[in-house]
């Protein structure tokens, strides 16, 4: 008898997550049928797409056991840079005097500069010793200045950017066999981190460093190699989310990207990661991720002001952590 | 019913948790004035009894009485209100604050003026100096933790728990951190708190510790109760038999292995922060276990830790078969085939949230990266299959390979941690206090472990501030001295006196070397 209650308890909060959802997804199709249909999943998906990557980026560095603010607006600067590369020839105002370039060029050239921004992060946070959270606020306040100032460089000054290629803003509003391109990016994504994470040495000794980064030090790890992969590792998703931000809404301006930091964290926390570090999950993320869209996209559909999804949002956070930490303190 | 003899009775208490049963109808009862020993190996189920007693846990079955009066704590607050205290192995002192807020927060004195509590500092100050006189604890009420050492830090907590008036005081492994000179300290304060008639519960591994201080001794083995006895008819060998339930004829393997020619040579070695160790000179040879003693604060860590590349040396040279070696991280020293299991497992040896299976692995996995992996994807079945050998020739007890370490006893974490190492097979074995907190048993696995690699012409060096196991298995014993080498002893004519002398001073006129 004991050990089945044990077990139910277990299972709800092991799957805390997956119950919420289903339930939201219940609630919510309930009060409008129509929100089972086709359209709607692939509305949630694309929009859920750059997050889930900008996401993917921010558990690396939770699963090493640091905090990063910068995604945000390195996902503006990166957009800015990708949109910049993508213009058309005769676009009315260029913003480089180029020829058109194909569309490998802006993605590789976004992800590049997260790369840097990431490892800029990184040095700052494990050779100065910086605590993560002040360093990564600090660049992330030199990567916003330094996307005001480049936004502000005539002939752009400060307008949002436009006129891109065909073929880089298919890259975030085409589709394949009626899937949007951009989600196959998304769900690559996935399985690439995934695999690094479970299935490589370097993605253990990212959980070994999370988990004890004296100990994994002891053990021979390089621990400030492993925290400048991770945080590149970031930079490099934030850069891949901003290009694809561009492509998706065929503009890029210095405001982009706001606030995606902390959906980011948010999306890892409710999918299960530890803010202290050495645990976490693609899955989780991933699933995490949705369910702010969905309730994001839900509650519009039923009719709410979409300022409610603050409110769900927040409470949702607690409900998580607080189930989580049940399931900690009950180990002990 | 109830006895009032006792002040403190447990009768019959069973307690459960997931899987395991970790007390069975175990009773247990204290007289007043008394030192009473709670003994066993580790999981025996001593700390999960005393947090019984303590309020932490509430028992499946079975009663509590104090003073013969039922009682039922609903937590740790309410044991104390009934004069019950426990002062736990780690300790979390606030640090920066003094020694009387630390003893006094939450019922500091104070005075009511315009409708705000004031601190009354003079009285504060005034109470914590009664109270730590009367105790004998020479330290100033107005000291800031931070500049304590741990066995003060410990000395503090208790009189904290005598403030409560205490009755009853729960001690969980209180010298496994402390010096010989810092435990007999705690001794005095022992026999000063039972001559005011408090009752010390004392749960410690270090049997001749329990034979000299406790009147009674319990013995617990996997949840049960073995049996009580007084101290007086017990002696060591009675001890082991009666926790391990089997016969151990000794306590350390007999030595077998023969020390070699020279494989480490550390000269000259002098710390790069000018409050450690300076100017250590000694060898080390092949097939040798090399002991390093001395008191806490001597810096013994810090010189093995420099060695194996974790701190920063500012001159002196380390020569590994005869060719001098530049270690500047633990990477290079694992790429010359040196091992260190650290003195803090929990701080620096274990990943608490991550598998045995990782942590057994993890070392081996980051120096060859191609014994795990199938070009570049990890192989989980070579990892398993060396994982597997270890826990079953170690014995650790894990539920599975992919159970949480966190969730294992202390002895196992240990094992593991030491397993780590082994899949490596080093040469150089460096272990600083490979024995803290590990229950009889598992100390003599490790030993024999200690005694096998030794007589593989591996090369040990094992810190230890255990007396017994000190003399027991090196074959030298070198001794530190507030950051010196203060001598080297040969092991077989090394006594306690001789190595408390050498911890103890330190002669500028130079190292005493006995003759080899």
């Amino acid at each position: 008898m004991q050990t089945k209650k044990f077990n139910i308890k277990n299972i709800l909060s092991n799957y805390a997550l997956y119950f919420i959802m289903i339930l939201m997804v219940i609630v919510i199709g309930s009060m409008s049928p129509k929100f089972f249909s086709w359209r709607v999943l692939r509305d949630i998906l694309m929009q859920s797409s750059t997050r889930i990557i900008v996401a993917l980026g921010c558990l690396f560095i939770l699963i090493s056991g640091s905090a990063d603010l910068s995604g945000g607006r390195t996902v503006g600067l990166t957009a800015v840079i990708a949109g910049s590369l993508a213009q058309k020839a005769d676009y009315y105002i260029k913003f480089w005097n180029l020829p058109e370039l194909p569309p490998i060029v802006p993605i590789f050239a976004a992800v590049l500069v997260g790369l840097i921004v990431g490892l800029l992060n990184g040095f700052t946070v494990s050779k100065l010793k910086v605590p993560a959270f002040l360093a990564t606020l600090g660049w992330m306040m030199v990567v916003y200045g330094t996307n005001l100032l480049l936004c502000n460089k005539p002939p752009n000054n400060s307008q949002p950017l436009g006129g891109f290629l065909k073929n880089f803003t298919n890259l975030g509003s085409g589709n394949i066999a009626g899937i949007p391109i951009i989600v196959f990016f998304a769900l690559g994504m996935c399985i690439i981190v995934h695999v690094l994470l479970t299935k490589t040495t370097l993605g253990r000794e990212i959980f070994s460093v999370g988990s004890n980064a004296e100990a994994a030090r002891v053990s021979g790890i390089n621990v400030f190699k492993i925290q400048m992969i991770t945080f590149g590792l970031a930079g490099a998703c934030y850069g891949l989310a901003g290009a694809l931000e561009a492509a998706r809404t065929g503009s890029a301006n210095s405001s982009y990207g706001n606030g995606y930091e902390m959906d980011a964290i948010a999306s890892c926390i409710v999918g299960g990661c530890s803010m202290t570090g050495g645990v976490g999950s693609v899955i989780g993320v991933f699933l995490g991720v949705i369910i702010f869209n969905v309730i994001n996209y839900g509650l519009t559909f039923i009719g709410l002001s979409s300022y409610w999804q603050w409110v769900v949002k927040g409470l949702i956070i607690i409900i998580a952590v607080s189930i989580d930490m049940r399931k900690y303190s009950s180990n002990k | 019913m109830e006895d009032s003899r006792y002040i403190l009775e447990l009768k019959k208490i069973s307690k459960s948790f997931p899987g395991v049963k970790a007390l069975d109808n175990v009773s247990f009862a204290v007289k007043p004035g008394k030192v009473h020993a709670l003994m066993g190996e580790n999981g025996a189920g001593k700390s999960t009894l005393m947090k019984c007693a303590f309020g932490i846990y509430q028992p499946d079955n079975g009663e509590i009485f104090v003073n013969g009066k039922k009682v039922v704590f609903s937590g740790p607050a309410n044991a104390l209100e009934n004069g019950i205290a426990m002062i736990h192995q780690e300790l979390q002192p606030m640090r920066a604050l003094t020694v009387m807020e630390n003893v006094w927060v939450g019922r500091l004195p104070h005075h009511n003026t315009l409708g705000v509590q004031w601190v009354d500092w003079k009285q504060l100050y005034k109470q914590t100096k009664e109270l730590l006189d009367d105790l004998e604890i020479p330290i100033d009420p107005k000291t800031k933790v931070q500049n304590l050492s741990t066995s003060h830090c410990q000395l503090i907590e208790i009189a904290r728990s005598v403030s409560f008036n205490a009755k009853i005081i729960i001690m969980d492994e209180p010298t496994s951190s402390l010096t010989e000179t810092e435990t007999e300290l705690l001794f005095k304060l022992i026999a000063r708190l039972t001559q005011k008639g408090v009752s010390i519960i004392y749960i410690s591994h270090k049997i001749d510790e329990i034979l000299r201080i406790s009147d009674d001794v319990t013995i617990m083995r996997d949840g049960q109760l073995v049996g009580d006895w007084p101290a007086s008819e017990l002696d060591m060998d009675t001890i082991v038999k009666r926790m391990v339930g089997r016969e151990m004829s000794n306590r350390f393997p007999s030595k077998k292995h023969k020390p070699g020619e020279v494989k480490m040579e550390v000269s000259h070695l002098t710390s790069a922060n000018p409050h450690s160790f300076k100017d250590i000179s000694f060898t080390l040879h092949k097939g040798e276990i090399l002991g390093i003693g001395g008191l806490v604060g001597a810096q013994r860590t810090e010189l093995v830790e420099t060695i194996f590349g974790l701190r920063k040396k500012a001159s002196g040279e380390v020569t590994i078969d005869g060719q001098k070696v530049e270690i500047n991280s633990p990477e290079d020293a694992i790429r010359h085939s040196m091992a260190l299991l650290t003195e803090e497992r929990r701080v620096s040896g274990i990943f608490p949230k991550i598998s045995v299976l990782e942590n057994v692995t993890v070392a081996k996995q980051t120096a060859d990266h191609s014994s795990y992996t199938n070009g570049l994807f990890l192989n989980n079945k070579k990892r398993q299959k060396d994982a597997e050998q270890f826990v079953k020739t170690f014995e650790i007890k894990t539920p599975s390979l992919k159970a949480e370490i966190q969730n294992l006893s202390g002895g196992n974490q240990q094992k593991a941690v030491l397993a780590r190492w082994m899949l490596l097979t080093p040469q150089i074995l460096i272990l600083d206090e490979p024995t803290r907190g590990i229950d009889v048993g598992a100390k003599y696995e490790i030993y024999s472990l200690m005694e096998q690699m030794a007589q593989e012409g591996k090369a040990v060096i094992m810190i230890s501030s255990e007396m017994p196991e000190l003399l027991g298995m090196s074959d030298r014993i070198a001794v530190m001295c507030e950051g010196h080498l203060s001598g080297i002893l040969d092991g077989k004519d090394a006594t306690d006196e001789k190595v408390m002398y050498l911890a103890s001073t330190y002669q500028k006129s130079g190292v005493t070397t006995d003759a080899n």
